[in-house]
């Protein structure tokens, strides 16, 4: 589904991505994890089409398709979604009518009908029980004044609206509760199906025990240094990531 | 990203066609013959005549004001024509008279004189260049004794009225472009509401300035009488010449006790290219008097002009009367707009409410200007202002110039304000679920207007919505 290859980017001089090499394959969950500043969003950023990382070396393919080469709304529109470490905020358009435009967007790209108000209302009550979300929120400006874990609900809320096939969530469990953190695994296993993949940047080993991985990989400065099975996460959390970056 | 927005920048200007139409037109120049051809092409009393003349003799002692926050060349006042009018009309009794050419640009201006736009219950008084051409509902009108026209069928038909208010609210002498509507004004819309009745429709004009170099100095004026009720709606598009054309016109509102009008405006006239050659020099002196318990609420929409110089404004003379301004500005490329509002509290009581949205965009200016004024018998008195402005892109301006001035110790002002800027990162939010750039600046710019666009009758806000998507395409990138 997702194949990368060589990946390099930078912004401005300096240079953040050094080389990625990664294969995402349909019904396959991955993992991402490594410290601080190595790039993780920054992947995750690129893969959705952020205008602000050049790309300067390598490529994406996407289901036969040059992602790179495609704007980010066409990317979405194409089953790419990425659940945002920091949701922005947009005052003054409720959450309903954004999802309700973002889901459109997609259907007309799609070429299906749009959906009226009306139905859409009755597809947001499904989905907010997934995420066990306050159906109050959906009236509230997108994000605006939501809390840090009502923020990233709402990430998995539009997850769920949207049915992506290729999902990238970045530290979606970051500032989660734990009855949060079990909601929104339990949200994204409940989407989970043969033809969809799944990359989950985290530093979290909790958050693996309820959405296991079929991959881990290590990124550190701007490489992926080792990748392994759902072990080498439970390694992780017992050695840190120092023994890994020494020997790279 | 960017090299895909930029191609969306310079999208033409959608009204910019012009209407070949034989016309009336006067030799350029104006001096007092000029004023009395003006009242004699219209078959105007002398009362009418002799004010006009003071008030062009006004203006000739008067300076332009230089005040505002705005650049551009010197006004050849004596270079513009100061009258016209399609030769067709003379009195039209049905829409059939109408010149099929004018019907034609009314279509392609989306309005229609037509039956469907009655049945969507909206009369519409269209003013091209200086004569209305036609007046729809007219007779559901009168059955409530509501009277709308022409201004200068006004002055035939309703000579005392007019008397009684023209230059009550804004005289003659109030500042130098209100001076020189009075002296030329052509033509314009007049509406009486009688007491006690709640006028069943939105009124609704739609300017538009067709013939080349033509100054259109249109005059409005409504009256509310006591408990009545009027909403009205004004439209303006211009086409598109790379001359520049004034526009100076005069809105007077009289709201009499307990009576309430709501003013509603979405200025769309051309703004220039993108190199600001060309546009619509809008000079425009707006105001209304409250009674007691009255009400006089302004919302503009305003998205183009090459200059824009307006400050609807509300006097609050009675006991308990309320003014409200609820506005929205926008400026792209090399538009200048100095806006914004006056509430001058005189009765007790009185309470006004200003929300003042500016979007600058391009190399666009937007300054808001607003005096709030508590005189010393406007006790207990409360004003709420909130200010917000919005730059995309770098090159843009915003400025707020706010005078607050309080007379009296009971009253009350808060005043808020904000800057923001449309981010790169609200805008990848969007299309990382799916919205294309030019969906997602006018949706996050819709999302800063929001408590304006509720104050806007809802075809209304509709359109709004979309001109400002079209004002603002490919301002980022
Ligand atoms: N727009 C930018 N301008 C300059 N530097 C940037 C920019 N975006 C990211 N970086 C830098 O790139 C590096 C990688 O950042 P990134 O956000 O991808 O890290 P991360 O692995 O997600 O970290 P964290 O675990 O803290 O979320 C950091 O050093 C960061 O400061
Ligand atoms: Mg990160």
């Amino acid at each position: 589904m997702l194949k990368i290859e060589n990946l390099h980017c930078s912004v401005g001089e300096k240079e953040i991505l050094k080389g990625i090499s990664l294969s995402v394959n349909a019904g396959e969950i991955h993992a991402i994890m490594g410290p601080n500043g190595s790039g993780k969003s920054t992947l995750a950023q690129v893969i959705a089409g952020h205008p602000g990382f050049e790309v300067t070396q390598g490529t994406i393919d996407y289901e036969g398709s040059d992602l790179l080469d495609m704007e980010p709304e066409v990317r979405a529109q194409k089953g790419v979604f990425l659940a945002f470490q920091y949701p922005v905020e947009i005052p003054g358009v409720t959450n309903a009518y954004f999802l309700r435009s973002a889901y459109n967007e997609i259907r007309k790209a799609r070429g299906d009908e749009e959906m009226d108000p009306m139905e859409f209302l009755d597809l947001m009550e499904a989905k907010l029980k997934l995420v066990d979300m306050d159906t109050a929120l959906l009236h509230r400006s997108v994000n605006a004044g939501f809390s840090g874990g009502e923020k990233k609900r709402n990430e998995i809320l539009q997850m769920a609206v949207l049915e992506p096939k290729l999902a990238i969530l970045d530290e979606t469990d970051s500032g989660l509760d734990i009855d949060a953190l079990r909601v929104v695994a339990g949200g994204v296993n409940a989407l989970r199906k043969p033809d969809n993949a799944t990359v989950i940047v985290t530093h979290y080993q909790r958050l693996l025990n309820y959405i296991v991985p079929d991959f881990v990989h290590v990124l550190a400065g701007g490489r992926i240094v080792k990748s392994g099975g759902k072990e080498l996460a439970l390694e992780l959390e017992a050695k840190g990531y120092d023994w890994l970056v020494e020997a790279a | 990203m960017s090299s895909s927005i930029e191609s969306l920048v310079n999208r033409e200007y959608q009204y910019g066609f012009v209407t070949d139409v034989e016309s009336d037109t006067i030799e350029p120049g104006l001096n007092e013959d000029v004023v009395r051809l003006i009242s004699s092409k219209k078959d105007e009393p002398q009362w009418l005549l002799d004010w006009r003349l003071k008030a062009f003799r006004r203006w000739q002692t008067m300076t332009e004001p230089h005040w505002p926050n705005l650049k551009y060349n010197p006004i050849d006042y004596q270079g513009a024509r100061y009258y016209s009018a399609p030769k067709s009309v003379k009195p039209l009794q049905s829409l059939d008279e109408v010149d099929p050419e004018l019907l034609a640009t009314y279509k392609k201006l989306g309005i229609s004189l037509t039956e469907q736009k009655m049945l969507a219950g909206v009369a519409v008084d269209a003013i091209f260049d200086s004569v209305s051409v036609g007046t729809t509902m007219k007779a559901e009108l009168a059955k409530h004794g509501v009277v709308f026209c022409s201004f200068t069928e006004a002055v035939h038909d309703y000579p005392e009225l007019i008397q009684k208010y023209l230059g009550s609210v804004v005289p003659y002498s109030d500042n130098f472009f209100a001076a020189l509507n009075s002296a030329v004004f052509s033509d314009g819309s007049f509406c009486y509401v009688p007491k006690g009745v709640r006028c069943p429709i939105e009124l609704s004009t739609y300017f538009r300035i067709n013939a080349a170099d033509t100054g259109q100095f249109e005059r409005t004026l409504i009256v509310a009488d006591e408990g009545a009720y009027v909403s009205y709606l004004e439209g303006c598009t211009a086409p598109k010449r790379s001359t520049n054309q004034l526009h100076a016109a005069v809105v007077e509102l009289v709201a009499l006790d307990r009576s309430s009008i709501k003013y509603s405006t979405v200025q769309n006239w051309y703004a220039g290219d993108k190199d600001g050659v060309g546009g619509i020099y809008n000079f425009v002196t707006k105001r209304g008097k409250a009674l007691e318990d009255a009400k006089i609420s302004w919302t503009q929409v305003e998205t183009g002009s090459a200059i824009t110089w307006k400050y609807p404004s509300v006097i609050l003379q009675g006991d308990n009367s309320v003014g409200e301004f609820y506005s929205v500005a926008v400026v792209n490329n090399k538009q200048q707009a100095d806006t914004g509002t006056k509430m001058i509290h005189i009765g007790k009581n009185t309470k006004s409410t200003i929300i003042s949205k500016g979007i600058s965009a391009g190399e666009g200016q937007n300054s808001y200007r607003g005096r709030v004024q508590m005189l010393p018998k406007a006790t207990g008195s409360r004003n709420y202002t909130q200010c917000d402005s919005m730059l995309i892109g770098n090159k843009c301006g915003a400025h707020t110039f706010p005078y607050i001035e309080v007379a009296n110790n009971s009253s009350t002002t808060e005043h808020e304000a904000s800057t923001s800027k449309i981010g790169e990162d609200q805008i990848f939010y969007c299309k990382a679920r799916g919205l294309s750039a030019e969906h997602a600046i006018s949706l996050i710019v819709s999302g800063f207007c929001r408590e304006v666009f509720k104050e806007l009758p809802m075809e209304f806000a509709l359109e709004a919505q979309q001109l400002l998507g079209i004002t603002l395409e490919g301002s980022v990138g």
